[in-house]
């Protein structure tokens, strides 16, 4: 199953038969399984978000949440929140409430740099945060964790460096406002008070427990065993001194995708524990392959999915070819009874990144009942898309070497709440 | 328009560069080159000018007797075995912004060079002095490799040497170890997209294969097989309006009055009649918000990084 959140973590399957739901429960395999390394759904069937939010403790995203970032931001909520894609939080209430009063918070959000391109999967999560940013103007620190793809893609130091410059890149091509963001690196920035609260962290989470979490075994390299901690300070604004020297009770809000969530537990449970806030989580929904739901998206088939450095030939022919459809075999029969919203990825991918309602609702609407065919969703989709990756191209091809070494210097923010 | 060779010389005494001139008939090849001031004192330069697979481009700078193997070139900068060939002769013009026979490391210079690679042979840091074209192929200039590492930080581009004539093997285990040089800004045009301001040159698909110049070749030009199709450049276009005011508002005018010309019609006037004002307004808030507002992050975001710089290469004051 897909998790092509730029979190996801690879990690080894767990040793037992069964998985581990949070409360240690053994939960059978005809279940579906979410976990950082593992996403499945039940029988080659969808995820069942709303079964996830039980599972997992967390909460519903409502109508009356959303309504309310409306009012508070004074502007209309992001596609993504309209749509569903994200969709539950934990604690995402208090960073409203505190909000109201005139307690501002920080975003803190990150990505596992790899050797491949971006796909529009990868941009969900930075597409939302930047419009977290905007909306609330309110800083945004980002993780470049080049440390973890050295040991667990067994990638030289230097190779691992390089790539999350590249990835950098991206990221700044997202739309960051520089005057508010610090981009980081691991190898770069892991020391002094970072390191500080790493040590801190790292003293609250058993050996037992982190096998419990990530399913290391006797054979994992200790570097492996101790990288957790690394993920888990950014969500501390001591750990930034150059940027929140004087508000250690500023709260930190993680927009990150729902399979990070056993991760995020962890830092939750040690930050009271250290004396710190907890911090906050938005979270999405997985994006879905071209082949479908229930196909995978994967690093080595490129037409699993969108690039960022597609050309409009190329994402024209992967929609046509590759893109899952839920349209009938025959004109006849679509005609008569109409398409499989539920499975069709163009419906899907349009539900992402077509931002017009009305124009959405009509085309699900025209296309349940047979009147629009497969190929002209497929066209506007292929539109749309392709509009989405060429803004993104030209938006990277101004982003210099110049301006990732000033995303990523060690500076004050002096506007960063303005 | 490109720096002329006047004002480069002009610069490099700017910088109180130590360097000689020669000037001579114009000439494309080293060996022409070499009929001039191949008796003086210092090592000719041969200076090749190639692209990969993905549109970026590099400048190899080499003495002359250097053996420059493009296919372990492109293995050692991660491209596969024939990712590199020699650059189609409108590159040139477009980027370096020099005629034919006039590939040079201070090409550099100009802003439309800005993602091109630069690759030193670490042999001309072994002689007293090296000859170059300064941007026209009547003059040659020789200096030290210090003195060209001089200029090269002067602009920003700070001068990296390797043992071209190297050959270490690449592989799972061993990254190609010139990865560093491959440029990241990939200046490619998207095709057939009508909704970029500015005007898309047509695409090229052939390499001159006549090109006799200082571009050394290894092998016979062959057109590019495969199916990614070679794109023209429009990089300077693109970052000028990022970092131009005048360029900036420029766009942002265009893109307004394309929405206002496809919504002021015949139909729309008959249906909307004296709303049509408000009718309009709406849609450009609509169509171009989210887009104006991208564009100028991307400003801003610019000019925050040439400050940076600025204040980065600061000279301290002069008490």
């Amino acid at each position: 199953m897909p998790s092509s959140n730029p979190r996801a973590r690879h990690f080894p399957p767990p040793m037992s038969s069964t998985s581990l739901s949070p409360e240690g429960e053994e939960v059978a395999e005809e279940e579906q399984v979410v976990t950082p390394w593992e996403v499945s759904a039940k029988q080659g069937g969808k995820i069942d978000y709303g079964k996830l939010i039980d599972q997992f403790g967390c909460q519903r995203l409502d109508q009356s949440l959303i309504d309310r970032v409306q009012r508070l931001t004074n502007r209309p909520p992001h596609v993504f929140l309209r749509r569903g894609v994200f969709f539950a939080h934990r604690d995402f209430t208090d960073i409203l409430d505190a909000y109201e009063r005139g307690d501002k918070f920080y975003l803190y959000t990150g990505r596992g740099p790899s050797s491949e391109a971006l796909h529009l999967g990868h941009l969900v999560p930075f597409m939302f945060t930047k419009y977290l940013q905007d909306a609330f103007k309110v800083p945004l620190v980002i993780q470049l964790t080049d440390d973890e793809k050295c040991m667990w893609k067994n990638l030289s130091v230097e190779e691992s460096q390089r790539l999350a410059r590249e990835n950098a890149k991206d990221l700044i091509a997202c739309g960051f406002d520089i005057s508010r963001t610090f981009i980081f690196c691991d190898f770069d920035y892991v020391g002094g008070a970072f390191y500080k609260n790493m040590v801190r962290v790292a003293k609250c989470v058993t050996y037992n427990k982190v096998v419990g979490i990530f399913g290391f075994t006797g054979e994992d390299h200790i570097g492996k065993v101790s990288f957790p901690p690394v993920q888990a300070v950014p969500s501390f604004p001591s750990s930034f001194p150059h940027l929140f020297s004087g508000r250690e009770n500023l709260r930190c809000l993680i927009p990150c995708a729902i399979d990070q969530d056993p991760y995020f537990r962890m830092t939750r449970d040690v930050a009271p524990r250290i004396g710190y806030s907890k911090p906050s989580l938005i979270e999405s929904t997985f994006f879905p392959a071209l082949q479908g739901e229930t196909g995978k998206m994967s690093a080595s088939d490129s037409n699993s999915a969108i690039y960022v450095t597609d050309t409009a030939k190329d994402i024209k022919n992967k929609i046509n070819k590759y893109a899952f459809s839920g349209g009938q075999d025959t004109i006849e029969k679509q005609r008569k009874f109409g398409a499989n919203l539920e499975v069709d990825i163009p419906i899907k991918y349009l539900e992402f990144f077509l931002d017009d309602d009305a124009e959405l609702e009509q085309i699900r609407r025209e296309y349940g009942a047979g009147h629009l065919l497969t190929g002209e969703v497929k066209k506007r989709v292929i539109e749309v898309l392709t509009e989405l990756v060429e803004r993104h191209r030209r938006a990277r091809a101004a982003v210099t070497d110049e301006m990732v070494d000033a995303f990523m210097a060690v500076r004050p923010l002096p506007n960063m709440f303005s | 328009m490109g720096y002329s060779k006047d004002q480069l010389i002009a610069r490099l005494k700017e910088l109180q560069i130590d360097f000689d001139q020669y000037e001579h008939p114009v000439v494309l090849t080293v060996e022409e080159q070499a009929r001039y001031v191949g008796h003086l004192d210092g090592a000719l330069s041969k200076n090749l000018f190639l692209k990969d697979k993905k549109s970026r481009f590099y400048i190899v700078s080499a003495l002359s007797n250097t053996k420059v193997d493009m296919k372990i070139l492109s293995q050692r900068l991660g491209l596969g075995k024939g990712g590199l060939r020699m650059a189609p002769e409108e590159a040139l013009g477009e980027m370096l912004q020099v005629p034919r026979g006039c590939v040079t490391p201070f090409a550099l210079v100009n802003e439309s060079a800005r993602s091109v690679s630069l690759l030193l042979d670490q042999g001309l840091k072994t002689q007293g002095h090296c000859f170059f074209h300064p941007l026209s192929n009547d003059v040659t200039i020789s200096l030290n490799a210090r003195d060209l590492d001089k200029f090269l930080n002067s602009i920003g581009k700070p001068p990296a040497y390797v043992d071209l004539e190297a050959n270490p093997p690449v592989g799972k285990d061993q990254p190609p170890d010139l990865a560093a040089f491959v440029p990241s800004d990939a200046t490619i045009l998207p095709d057939n997209l009508e909704k970029t301001a500015s005007s898309v040159a047509p695409e090229k698909n052939h390499i001159s294969a006549d090109i006799k110049s200082k571009v050394v070749t290894d092998k016979p030009n062959k057109p590019p097989n495969g199916p990614k199709k070679e794109k023209s450049t429009d990089a300077p276009a693109v970052s000028a309006s990022f970092s131009d005011p005048e360029k900036f508002v420029e766009e942002i005018l265009e893109k307004t009055s394309r929405v206002v010309l496809s919504e002021i019609k015949g139909e729309a006037i008959k249906q909307h009649g004296d709303q049509l004002g408000s009718v309009v307004s709406n849609s450009i808030r609509r169509q171009l918000t989210a887009e104006l507002k991208n564009i100028a992050t991307i400003f801003k975001n610019t000019a925050y990084t040439e400050g940076f710089h600025a204040s980065n290469h600061q000279q301290p004051k002069r008490s």
